[in-house]
Order: C-alpha cells, then structure tokens, then sequence
C-alpha cells in the first residue's frame, strides 16, 4: 500500500497542464518535419514551418502553443494499492487545473451551463476518467482538449453488416467533412466497439498513444496505416489550404462489442495532439 | 514561393478587389477583434438601433479569444477561432461594410454570398499558430463588453500578420481550389 497526499497530486496536475500547454511533445514535431518533405504544395510547407516555428516560440517564452488551451481531459489510472490522504482527488485534480490554468495564463475555456454559458472562470471542472488497475502506483495523464478540433469528431452505431469498409468510410469521411475547421494536418483517435460511451473513450485515449507506435495487433496496425493514406489524398493539406498533408496519424483502439453492434467514434485532435503525464 | 502582399489597414474596398483566394498576405495596423458572444451583443445592439462599439466600414474583424498576457507581455497566445460559429452574425457586419474577417474553417453560403455582394474577403490564420500571431502583435486594448473576459472585444495594433487570402470578393476559394489541386482520386 503506498500513500499519496492530494497536495501532490495538485502540484501535479498544475504542471502537467502547463507543460501540455507549452511544449510540443517529440513525436509530433519529428511528424511536423517528415511532413515538410512530403508535403508538395508551397502554402502546405509555409503552413507546417510555421507550426514548428509556433512550437519553438511556445517553448522559449513559456507560453501556450495555441489559444484554445482546451478543457482538461485527466486520464487518471489508479493502483489498487494507492491510498489517497488529505483530501478528495477529484477536488485535488481540478484544484491542480485550477492554478494551472491561472499560473501558466492559460485561456479559461469553461462554462458552467451549456445553454445559459457563463465561463467559469478558471477552467473547472476537468473531465477526468478514471481507470483502476494492478499496482502501487497512479499515473496522471493530462490532454487539454481544443474545440475546433472536437467539434468536427463524431460517432455513429454502424449495423453489424457494414463491416470494415463502413469503418473505413466513415472514419474518412468525418475527416473529409472537417475539413480546415480542426487546424489540420490532424492526428485521429478512432474507438471501435464496446458500447456508445466506450467507442468514444477508445478513441480519446487513442490520441494519447505516440504517433510514432503502431497498434500491437497487426490487422489494428494495418487498419491505421491504410486509413492514414487515405486521409492523405483527400487533398485537405495543412491548414487545410490544399497539400499532402492532412494527418501525420491515425490511432485505432478496439474493444469487443454486442452482437448486434458496431459503435464507431472519431476524434480529431488538432496538429499538436496535447497531452503529458506523470506517475506517481 | 510567391510574394508576400502587405496590407495596411483600413482595409478600402478598393484593396478588397485586388486580393485573390490563394494569395499570401501580412496585414499591419489597426484590427478589431471578436467571437461568439461579442457577435451575439453587436447583433442586439443593431436589432435595437444602437451604435456599435466601433465603426465596421472598412475594418477587419479577427475572430480571437487569446490567452491573458504575462506581467510584460502584451497579448497572450492568439491564433484564430473557427469562423463558422460567426456565419449567422457576419452577414449583417459586411452589409454595414466591414471588409475583412480573419478566423479558419469553412464559411457558409450566405456569408460568401455577401462577401461577393458587398465586397469582403475572407483570411485564414493558421490555426495553433498562437504563439507566432502573438509576436505580431503590437498592442491591445479591449474596448467593449470587459464582461467577456477572452470574448471581449478588442483593438490591436498589428505588424505583419501572416495570413492566407482564402475567399475573395469573387468568390473564388482557397479551401475548395487547394482541396482539388491535390486531392488523389480513389
């Protein structure tokens, strides 16, 4: 049994937010420069400079990458053998979001009513999944979620019979349909069975996988490789002003379903795929 | 690579007319800025007969809601919003002539529509380029609805701020034109 005071995982989360924030993570900026070589329209290599000069910006004068810092996605999976003392860790977590937000002077996205919208004024609450698993240990994984891309996601209960090329297409077309909106070149989580909310769960926690690593089952990993060259003749390009470039990923989580179903969910995340973790 | 046009506000519809969808530009002086609820009041305050918190005619609204600025910093991270949440509402301002609106993402009928009407041109910013835009700015000033926090509506002083022409007067735009230049068909 190991114990862990809230004030550290207060401490935490505030970093975790600031630094998601800030710093673009390596696989994406690795992504950002293979994409200058295939990228063949000149507005398309303007674009993805531009985005790397953006992101060393962002770093040297501590500030955010992108104005939308998001809501705060907090993926939280917790140890069996962890005890929480001082406090309750959902109040800890959104205190954490709370002085990140504030100290890092970060954009307060939140309101507290979806119809009345009246901001919150410090970015609370957090959407914070929880998972429990084996272990002595909490790992925090904090991923602010911008809306122009996650207004373009979606998720549809495809019939059984639609197969993979429904997959195929609707995941396409969801991508084609955003079009410019989600700040391409984009990176997509797609969730693939379970239930309604478990399709869209997949497919978030897909975006915090690097972009750099495959899916460890083969035919995942196919899938991936070949939905990612399809996005990219869509012709979208960065910024979406006509290039190569539309995706530098497509991430694709499974999960066994009910006979009678097929949930999908896409969400895009825009180029900078925000997210940092710690463990605890 | 092609040049870089420079644009000095106030943006006159004779300037409008010379710029095309696909052109690169840097836009320096005096823009206003606006979002989702800001637009919403500036559209009570027409349907009600009152003034609006600055004079439309021939300005440039950037749809913006930046981050706060550090001690000595003048802005914080500012790229553009998704223009299509200002579909309803940007009709009405290009009637009352604004001439310029910067933001990213599609655009409504209507709106090109009125564009094409009245002469406006559409700019995208690139989107997540929020640190880079900041650098462009030279400062800031909110000057209606404080209220509002980042949706507030603010004056900024500009110089060379990157931006892509991507609908013009005419109508022609870079999304759909760049879209088909590169798509590869199945």
């Amino acid at each position: 049994m190991k114990t862990i005071d809230v004030v550290k995982i207060i401490e935490t989360v505030e970093k975790l937010c600031i630094d998601a924030n800030y710093y673009l993570n390596d696989d994406i900026a690795n992504s950002l420069e293979k994409g200058l070589l295939l990228e063949e329209s000149d507005t398309g290599k303007l674009v993805l400079q531009q985005l790397l000069k953006n992101a060393e910006m962002a770093r040297s004068q501590k500030m955010a990458m992108c104005q939308d810092t998001g809501m705060a996605v907090v993926f939280v999976d917790i140890g069996q053998d962890v005890r929480i003392t001082g406090g309750s860790l959902t109040d800890a977590i959104n205190e954490g979001v709370r002085r990140g937000y504030q100290n890092g002077y970060l954009r307060k996205s939140v309101v507290k009513n979806p119809i009345d919208r009246v901001n919150t004024g410090d970015n609370t609450p957090a959407v914070i999944h929880y998972n429990i698993v084996e272990g002595d240990s909490l790992k925090i994984t904090v991923a602010p979620k911008g809306f122009g891309s996650e207004n373009m996601s979606a998720l549809k209960m495809l019939k059984p019979s639609d197969g993979i090329d429904g997959v195929k297409e609707f995941v396409i077309d969801t991508v084609r349909k955003a079009g410019p909106n989600p700040c391409p070149p984009v990176v997509v989580g797609v969730g693939i069975g379970g239930t309604m909310e478990k399709a869209a769960l997949l497919a978030k926690r897909a975006l915090l996988r690097p972009i750099d690593i495959r899916n460890s089952d083969s035919s995942i990993k196919n899938l991936e490789e070949e939905l990612l060259e399809k996005i990219n003749k869509l012709g979208i390009g960065p910024a979406g002003l006509g290039g190569r470039v539309t995706a530098l990923a497509v991430n694709v989580e499974m999960f066994p379903t009910h006979i009678a179903g097929l949930p999908v969910a896409v969400n895009i995340n825009c180029h900078a795929a925000r997210h940092a973790e710690a463990v605890l | 690579m092609q040049n870089i046009i420079k644009i000095q506000t106030p943006l006159t519809k004779e300037k409008v007319k010379q710029l095309k969808a696909g052109d690169n530009v840097s836009i320096s002086g005096t823009i206003y800025t606006a979002r989702d609820a800001a637009h919403k009041r500036m559209i009570s305050l027409i349907e009600e007969g009152k003034s609006l918190p600055f004079d439309v005619k021939d300005q440039i609204i950037y749809y913006v809601g930046p981050c706060p600025a550090r001690p000595g910093q003048v802005i914080g991270s500012a790229g553009p919003t998704t223009s299509g949440r200002m579909d309803a509402y940007a009709p009405t301002l290009i009637s009352m002539g604004l001439t310029g609106m910067i933001g990213k993402g599609l655009r409504s009928k209507e709106v090109i529509d009125s564009m094409i009407k009245y002469g406006a041109v559409y700019f995208g910013a690139i989107g997540g380029a929020g640190a880079l835009i900041a650098s462009t700015i030279e400062s800031e000033e909110v000057i209606a609805f404080p209220d509002l926090g980042t949706e507030a509506i603010r004056k900024l002083v500009v110089r060379d701020f990157p931006a892509t022409v991507v609908i013009d007067c005419y109508g022609n735009n870079l999304y759909e034109i760049g879209r088909k230049r590169y798509m590869v068909a199945e």
